[in-house]
């Protein structure tokens, strides 16, 4: 069998008194979609910002194609190949759609052309072609999001880290974004979605991994995951668990 | 194959360099319908202004880095080339690519402790470098220390950069440094350290997930604005001929120097440029109009103008002519 594309460690973090991930291990394979759900401070944000690189864990690790990454900075894991968006939208909102997406594209490339023909293929793909001059900050919500979406996609990475990119949206849109990952999945990227709301998820992932206060509550295929007692007590409360 | 937004977006950039060229040509034209010597003079110093204040517009407006110590990068070019000129006789030519590499050194070193802060601290840590810097250069006998160093006549020659007629050839002379300054942010502008600079100044964090490393943007941006400005120090010094602390690394200075960027539009192309057209006339102006007899008139009058344009175009003058520009305001406001 392959090495996982991403190996997690008995990752810890505390932030002050409140720990928000404690031991928590898994894999993720070459080519799934894997959900990390549980319900609101599980510790999913912050395992997810510890998988960006963006925060460091207090103990363990987290391997990426058999290297070492935790604690190496954000900056490290775009280079070495992991995308990610954010859960409170983040874009350049003084520049182009076309050139949010740029300044993804030129982490592979060096020149401005090159950078400008990955920016749209890209923009295509995430099917934002009509607004590729338009400035970020005059975006919909659910604009915003596919532009971040297609931002980090620019950046050819690997492995893309999606931080509730189906929340807030109407079923039609959520409907296109689920066809956009599934074609991004299609494309050979590996992917982590955070969502704390567990329907939209389900039909999209091969596997999940369910975090409740900081700890792994289980991993497994979506039809187990909600049979799981320890899943329906920890969404609903002891009395729905039978 | 580039798509169409791709297309605009280079044709874009075409236009503006074509307009670039435009304006080049009408400046270098504009000393034939201008002859009195004031008027002369005062254009050659908004010109001087529009490069120093695009030289603060890379790492201010690109970059978002608001730093209110570029005095010490003009004085630092100034004092080189003075020095080199007036004491080991080397020409300016030399002294201003001295003191560039100086200035831009020290805009690298002061970046180091500095860009650890950001927002309002980073230009609060600006404004008392540059401050300390004022204080050592005003007590620092070699460099003749609040006495400032009178730049000696070594004859008319470009070798020298001193005319007789000072004002002519200096108008051309500042436009070189004004034009070479609008043609650096244009090259930013179309480059990867420019999107960089650009995604740096909006949000740090994204910036970062793009693989965009913080710290060294900003101290790139910060030495390549810091040379440019010793430049344009250097440029000062030989069109004035004298210079001490007080001219070359005061406090008010490095305002002026960032002013025009700010009024004019900051982080923008023409910003600088439409900046200094409009301040430093004002601001000469109101000098010799309300001047030194009730002290004090003449900077209210400046600093009345600057309220104005900030309140109706808070994204500065260039609003008026660029569409993006005021349709973005219109969002805002």
């Amino acid at each position: 069998m392959a090495e996982p594309l991403l190996q997690i460690r008995e990752i810890s973090k505390s932030f002050g008194s409140v720990a928000a991930n404690v031991d928590i291990s898994f894999d993720v394979t070459e080519g799934e979609i894997l959900g990390l759900i549980g319900p609101n401070g599980a510790g999913k944000s912050s395992l997810f910002n510890i998988i960006a690189g963006e925060i460091a864990p207090d103990r363990g690790e987290i391997l990426f194609a058999g290297q070492r990454i935790s604690g190496i900075g954000a900056v490290a894991c775009a280079r070495l190949g992991i995308g990610r968006t954010f859960q409170v939208v983040r874009s350049f909102d003084s520049m182009t759609v076309l050139e949010n997406v740029m300044v993804g594209a030129f982490l592979r490339a060096r020149r401005t052309r090159a950078a400008l023909r990955r920016a749209e293929e890209v923009i295509a793909v995430c099917g934002l072609a009509g607004r590729s001059d338009t400035v970020a900050h005059r975006l919909s919500p659910p604009e915003k999001r596919r532009l971040e979406i297609a931002r980090a996609l620019a950046t050819d990475p690997r492995l893309l880290l999606l931080d509730e990119v189906l929340t807030g949206l109407t079923p039609t849109e959520a409907r296109e974004g689920m066809q956009l990952v599934r074609d991004l999945r299609a494309q050979g990227i590996t992917i982590i979605m955070v969502e704390h709301v567990m329907e939209v998820l389900l039909p999209l992932i091969d596997r999940a991994v369910v975090l409740n206060l900081g700890r792994k509550l289980v991993e497994g295929v979506p039809a187990e995951i909600v049979r799981h007692p320890e899943v329906i007590r920890a969404y609903l409360g002891d009395r729905y668990s039978g | 194959m580039v798509e169409r937004a791709g297309r605009a977006l280079l044709s874009r950039r075409r236009r503006e360099l074509l307009l670039g060229a435009v304006v080049l040509a009408l400046l270098a034209a504009l000393p034939l319908g201008v002859s009195g010597a004031y008027l002369r003079g005062l254009i050659v110093l908004a010109l001087l202004y529009a490069g120093l204040s695009q030289a603060w517009n890379i790492l201010g407006g690109y970059c978002g880095q608001i730093s209110l110590g570029h005095a010490l990068y003009f004085g630092i070019g100034a004092y080189t080339s003075a020095l080199l000129f007036t004491r080991a006789g080397l020409s300016p030519f030399i002294g201003m690519f001295a003191g560039g590499l100086l200035s831009g050194l020290s805009a690298f070193l002061v970046g180091i402790p500095c860009f650890r802060l950001s927002g309002h601290y980073y230009a609060i840590a600006t404004i008392v470098i540059g401050m300390m810097a004022a204080l050592l250069a005003s007590n620092w006998d070699f460099i003749n220390a609040a006495q400032g160093i009178t730049i000696p006549f070594h004859g008319e020659a470009w070798r020298n950069l001193q005319f007789r007629t000072a004002v002519l050839p200096f108008h051309y002379v500042m436009l070189v440094y004004a034009a070479l300054m609008w043609l650096i942010a244009w090259v930013i502008e179309g480059s990867r350290w420019g999107f960089y600079w650009r995604a740096v100044k909006d949000d740090v964090t994204a910036a970062r997930s793009l693989g965009v490393s913080i710290y060294p943007s900003k101290l790139a941006a910060a030495a390549i604005s810091g040379a440019a400005t010793g430049i344009g120090g250097a440029l000062y010094a030989q069109y004035v001929g004298f210079i001490d602390p007080e001219s070359a690394f005061d406090l008010s200075l490095s305002v002026l120097i960032a002013l025009p960027a700010v009024v004019g539009g900051i982080g923008t192309l023409w910003g600088p440029l439409l900046g200094a057209a409009v301040l430093i006339p004002v601001q000469q102006l109101s000098v010799a109009w309300f001047g030194s007899a009730a002290g004090g008139i003449d900077l209210m009058v400046y600093g009345a103008l600057i309220m104005v344009l900030a309140l109706s175009r808070p994204e500065g003058l260039v609003s008026f002519f660029h569409p993006r520009a005021r349709q973005e305001a219109v969002d805002h406001g």
